[in-house]
């Protein structure tokens, strides 16, 4: 039976990690600024926890097999532990853990305790059952009011998040159902919820950040790569969770311009 | 001591209805929460094997059923959630084997408050039939999943479910509030007032340390959450705004104005991360006390390895952000939650390290409650190590809200709590209706339970790391999502089978229960006072006598004794310590 446990945990072990280092499944390709850090703390917390789940793993396969009992088995040793390695093990995994924690602290610092930079792109992103929809404000770069009372999601577009035609600085303000950004520049997310709460997220930009209702959240990031990025709404939020998704096209800075310019026209 | 003992002792009764259904006998009662639960698990067992087959053919007609719909299937996966957290993880470690064996492992004739005991038992199950009856609401049971998020759980019109279904579950978990607050006190008045001379708090076997813990923990969050929950419901049907601010639903403006999401989420929390460890330390103990006994040792480390569940008890009250990194909480707290996070790994590592020192040398004994107690130790390493990566804030970003959480929680909080159950299970039964569980089909069950868990839930750390998003009723409508089906399809496999297997431990139970081998009163050679008593034990569980305590809980192997095993009780051999 100690045999069959070794070579079953090992299995399991093998197999498990097998996965993990070929990277059968793995982060998707990053394409923001971001990426280089998150997944640099990704791959150190999974290289320090990879080795300890294998070595925990295979000592508890050997010590099953090797102390069976059996009748040539010397006397067990009669002990109740022992301090010094109490106090070893303890300091070592606090070492660890804590240390490892710090190191990632410092990008989480970095991106949330700083607003974004000047000249960042503005966008609003909002949230409603079961759609995102994105609003540039235009080129007076401010936000025109919007007002709960307007709001009619089953209009769509400006309609849905209620703004207010009236509001001067409302007249250039371009809402779209898909979100455009121009490569290499900050982007200056404010988000907001009308409902429930849903959450932001583009795995490939390694960004995500919930949207609730009664708050508006600012956070920032920068794609660096041109491309077409899929939104997964990570925060369940009625019966059609799920169908909850949408686009963000990273295209240069000549042709983001000219999408914005495109939209602006059809306004008037 | 003594005298409490006496104060608090009742005839046994007479009569079906007073013996078996209003019993107000600890053991008696402790049976009834494990039935309780093993009712609530196959409930709960059979909701996930609905989520998993619909997430394989999304279309299928089922029978009774038909096909599932998007709100059918967030509403079983609300469902599974809360049944298996609430009446299978909090009901059969503490109630089910802390009810019966606490009073017997301390020396007491029974718990210090039966009456109260039989009441928390009665109002636990109360409890689950107001839960199940939210299925038959119309509408359905709620969508809003075990945590119930506002404003999606706190305005009616936000789908389908959300109308009476919700209110019986949310009812569902405050009447289950009050019963474990009643337990909770039992517990803690039963350790600390009725302990047999000569036990003391030191000489506590490991298994009453953490449900004496876990009883802790119980009062201080079921409280919390109780009023929460009651706050959740006058938002719902009295008009306040506690938790919902002014919102606009299916383009109507609701009434509410002001409120906080985010409280909930603080609330909610403060219960659901101290929650995680009264589910998991009642495990760690009985693995403790199983790997002792097994490998013929002492434990290794019994003082670190109280100290260690203190420090658990205690750090798990203060880590409840780090469910709520990415909810737009200031990320200052996130800083502060994720530090004292890391701190908690610590004493986990420590318990572990712990376990392989006790089996380190020893004499191993691979009868059915040690392979189940193997089981633990390799599923809580394994759900453990994935704890470090969503503590850190930074790496939340990539992995909150996708099946990396979902395979971290099930692993630790969810399958190795209920490897623990097994191992109390083979342990116990003997003791509690005097027959063997047979050994050949536990070990069968044993094999295919580990390989059959490991293949469902390792692949949801795939799947999350991929950005696999949790609660979908379907994943074929984002593009990146299709890619990863074939982790989807596997899991759904592993989970038939898995789920298959359990066919095979519920049978060998009741088959068991009536037609195994009968017990002898020790049949594992283990030294606390539950093996020193008759099997099964008395309705005062000493029959008249009352034990003194000469020894610890685990001393075996002690040289110069005449067998390998030192009762709690046997005065001539009480070591030097």
């Amino acid at each position: 039976m100690g045999l069959a446990l070794l070579v079953v945990i090992w299995l399991i072990t093998f197999a498990s990690t097998y996965f993990f280092v070929a990277k059968t499944w793995w982060l998707p390709v990053g394409a923001s600024a971001a990426t280089g850090f998150i997944d640099g703390q990704f791959t150190l917390t999974f290289i320090l926890m990879g080795i300890v789940f294998v070595a925990a793993q295979l000592a508890l396969g050997y010590i099953a097999w090797r102390y069976r009992e059996q009748p040539s088995s010397p006397p067990v040793e009669y002990s109740h532990g022992n301090v010094k390695l109490e106090v070893l093990w303890t300091a070592l995994t606090t070492v660890l853990f804590v240390g490892l924690n710090l190191m990632g602290s410092r990008v989480w610092a970095a991106q949330r305790f700083e607003p974004a930079g000047p000249g960042s792109v503005q966008v609003e992103v909002t949230g409603m059952q079961f759609a995102w929809y994105f609003r540039y404000p235009g080129p007076d770069g401010t936000y025109g009011a919007t007002s709960p009372k307007l709001m009619d999601p089953s209009a769509g577009g400006e309609a849905a998040v209620g703004l207010n035609p009236n509001d001067p600085s409302s007249k250039d303000d371009v809402v779209t159902g898909t979100m455009y950004l121009p490569v290499d520049r900050e982007v200056d997310l404010s988000m907001r919820s009308v409902d429930v709460i849903h959450s932001f997220f583009v795995p490939s930009l390694r960004f995500k950040q919930d949207a609730v209702p009664g708050l508006n959240i600012h956070m920032h990031f920068q794609p660096t790569q041109i491309g077409e990025y899929e939104i997964a709404c990570a925060e369940l939020c009625g019966l059609g969770h799920y169908k909850m998704h949408g686009m963000v096209h990273v295209v240069s800075q000549e042709d983001f311009d000219k999408w914005l310019a495109a939209r602006e026209a059809e306004k008037q | 001591m003594a005298t409490s003992a006496t104060a608090h002792a009742h005839a046994a009764p007479q009569g079906f209805i007073r013996k078996y259904i209003f019993s107000l006998d600890h053991k008696v009662i402790g049976i009834q929460y494990f039935f309780l639960a093993l009712a609530a698990v196959w409930v709960g067992m059979v909701l996930s094997l609905l989520m998993r087959i619909h997430l394989y053919w999304p279309h299928a007609v089922l029978p009774l059923i038909g096909e599932i719909k998007p709100e059918t299937y967030t509403a079983l996966l609300t469902m599974h959630g809360t049944i298996m957290v609430f009446f299978v993880l909090t009901t059969a470690p503490q109630g089910g084997f802390g009810n019966y064996f606490l009073p017997i492992q301390i020396g007491a004739p029974d718990m210090a408050f039966p009456v109260l005991n039989m009441l928390s038992f009665w109002t636990t199950f109360v409890a689950f039939v107001v839960m199940l009856s939210a299925f038959f609401a119309p509408g359905g049971a709620p969508l809003h999943g075990w945590t119930g998020y506002p404003p999606l759980s706190a305005v009616q019109s936000t789908g389908p479910g959300e109308g009476l279904g919700a209110d019986l579950w949310i009812t569902g978990i405050a009447i289950f509030c009050l019963a474990s607050l009643m337990g909770a006190l039992n517990f803690l008045t039963t350790t600390l007032d009725m302990r047999a001379k000569g036990m003391t708090l030191m000489r506590m076997p490991l298994t009453v340390w953490s449900w004496f813990i876990t009883a802790i923990l119980g009062l201080l969050a079921f409280g919390v959450l109780l009023s929460a929950g009651i706050l959740l419901l006058l938002d719902r049907n009295l008009g306040t705004s506690f938790y919902v601010p002014l919102v606009v639903v299916n383009g109507q403006v609701m009434a509410h104005k002001g409120g906080s999401p985010l409280l909930w989420q603080h609330l909610f929390w403060f219960f659901g991360h101290p929650e995680v460890y009264i589910a998991i330390l009642p495990g760690m103990g009985v693995t403790s006390q199983i790997l002792s006994t097994f490998s013929r040792k002492p434990i290794f480390g019994y003082k670190a390895m109280v100290y260690a569940m203190l420090a658990i008890g205690f750090f798990g009250f203060m880590v409840w952000g780090h469910h709520m990194f990415m909810s737009g909480m200031s990320p200052y707290s996130a800083f502060a939650f994720s530090i004292l996070t890391m701190c908690i790994g610590v004493p986990s590592a420590i318990k572990t390290f712990n376990w392989l020192g006790t089996m380190l040398k020893g004499h191993l004994r691979f009868q059915s409650p040690m392979l189940y107690a193997i089981g633990f130790v390799s599923l809580f390493v394994s759900g453990g190590l994935s704890g470090p990566f969503l503590a850190q804030p930074v790496l939340d970003i990539q992995l909150h809200d996708t099946y990396f959480v979902v395979g971290h929680f099930h692993l630790i909080m969810g399958v190795a709590a209920i490897f623990g159950m097994f191992a109390a299970t083979c342990y116990w039964v003997p003791k509690m209706f005097g027959r063997m569980m047979n050994e050949f089909w536990s070990r069968i069950h044993f094999f295919i339970t580990l390989i059959g868990t490991y293949a469902i839930f390792m692949p949801m750390h795939y799947l999350g790391m991929a950005g696999g998003t949790r609660r979908y009723s379907d994943y074929h409508e984002v593009a990146y999502l299709v890619k990863l089906m074939p982790l989807h399809q596997f899991m759904t496999y592993a989970a038939i089978i898995t789920i298959a297997a359990q066919f095979i431990f519920v049978i060998n139970l009741f088959w068991s229960i009536f037609k195994g081998p009968k017990a002898s009163d020790n049949p594992w050679e283990a030294t606390t006072l539950e093996w020193t008593t008759a099997t099964p034990p008395p309705h005062d569980n000493f029959g008249g006598v009352t034990p003194v305590v000469h020894n610890g809980p685990y001393e075996y192997g002690v040289p110069g004794a005449p067998k390998d095993y030192v009762m709690q009780t046997d005065p001539a051999v009480a070591s030097a310590h």
